[in-house]
């Protein structure tokens, strides 16, 4: 019972993940031109974005906790949960390459949403790249928490602002009235939200595994 | 004052730029006009897939969990030792 209660959200991943494989590949979906069957990966690619956006938020609020405290616990936090959020947007970006081979004609059409993620995920990657190139703990924790804020910040304009002011054959932007992630039809929804919940939560998962390794290994080096 | 004028051109770019968003309808669920998968459902062969990817997702959730009990176990392993005395 006891155990239940630390990791009641690990099982909910679980389930939510498991409905939103049987409920997204099996209840009705809308018949749409193009899409087709495809609508439902839905529940799939978007929840990847969601989920990045999520952990990277983590990841900025504890840069922002190392930059207050100068705990080093902060920061192990921060690169996990950015480390996660990258795997989430690497996800995001491939299966969004995949869906567009089919819907859009080509894997990439150089479309706004596209290029503006791939800038968006290259900073981040820089963000991996400067933490390399410092050998002590606390100047590496220092200069990348600082790098971060600044990441977060230019991420939101590059995915959902920009994409928004030019047309982009991307549902929800510019000239394109295609279907809306917040303006989902009620049946969709139903599988939507709990899938984004469910992928998130995996997400934190890992992490928190990733975290837990990290403050074991600290906790060996200072012993040693 | 200026400020309050400027917040509220603001709002009236808003709308220049408001997306139409397409709407689901009843109709689309309804139009036999777009091609689906119906035979391969009518089939019962879509339980066939389902049924894969869940056991994969199942198998993969086994071993988040196999590796968590093991990062617990390590956890534990290091709070004893640095409280206790070095071995190895």
């Amino acid at each position: 019972m006891e155990k239940l209660k630390k990791h009641w959200w690990k099982v909910l991943a679980a389930l939510l993940l498991f409905y939103t494989v049987i409920a997204g590949l099996l209840m009705d979906a809308p018949r749409l031109h193009i899409l087709n069957e495809t609508i439902r990966a839905l529940h799939f690619h978007v929840p990847m974005w969601f989920g990045m956006l999520a952990l990277l938020l983590l990841s900025v609020v504890y840069a922002v906790k190392y930059l207050r405290s100068g705990e080093l616990r902060h920061d192990r936090y921060a690169v996990e949960f950015a480390n996660a959020g990258l795997i989430f947007g690497i996800l995001g970006i491939v299966t969004g390459m995949f869906w567009a081979h089919y819907t859009w004609g080509k894997f990439w059409s150089f479309d706004p949403k596209q290029n503006m993620s791939a800038i968006a995920l290259l900073i981040y990657l820089a963000y991996f790249v400067l933490r390399g190139s410092f050998e002590d703990d606390h100047q590496r924790a220092r200069i990348s928490s600082v790098y971060n804020i600044f990441a977060f910040a230019a991420m939101v304009p590059l995915l959902f602002i920009l994409p928004r002011l030019t047309s982009s054959l991307h549902p929800g932007n510019g000239g394109n009235p295609g279907f809306n992630a917040y303006d989902l039809d009620s049946n969709l929804r139903m599988v939507f939200y709990p899938a984004v919940i469910g992928w998130f939560l995996l997400g934190l998962w890992f992490a928190s595994l990733r975290v837990r390794l990290r403050l074991v290994q600290d906790k060996l080096e200072d012993n040693l | 004052m200026r400020k309050i004028l400027l917040i509220l051109c603001l709002f009236c770019s808003l709308n220049v730029l408001a997306q139409e968003k397409q709407e689901i309808t009843q109709q689309d669920y309804a139009n036999q006009q777009v091609e689906m998968a119906d035979r391969f459902r009518a089939d019962g062969k879509i339980y066939v897939v389902v049924g894969v990817i869940g056991l994969i997702l199942g198998g993969l959730l086994t071993y988040a969990v196999i590796i968590d009990r093991k990062v617990s176990r390590l956890e534990n392993l290091v709070e004893n030792r640095s409280s206790k005395h070095l071995v190895g």
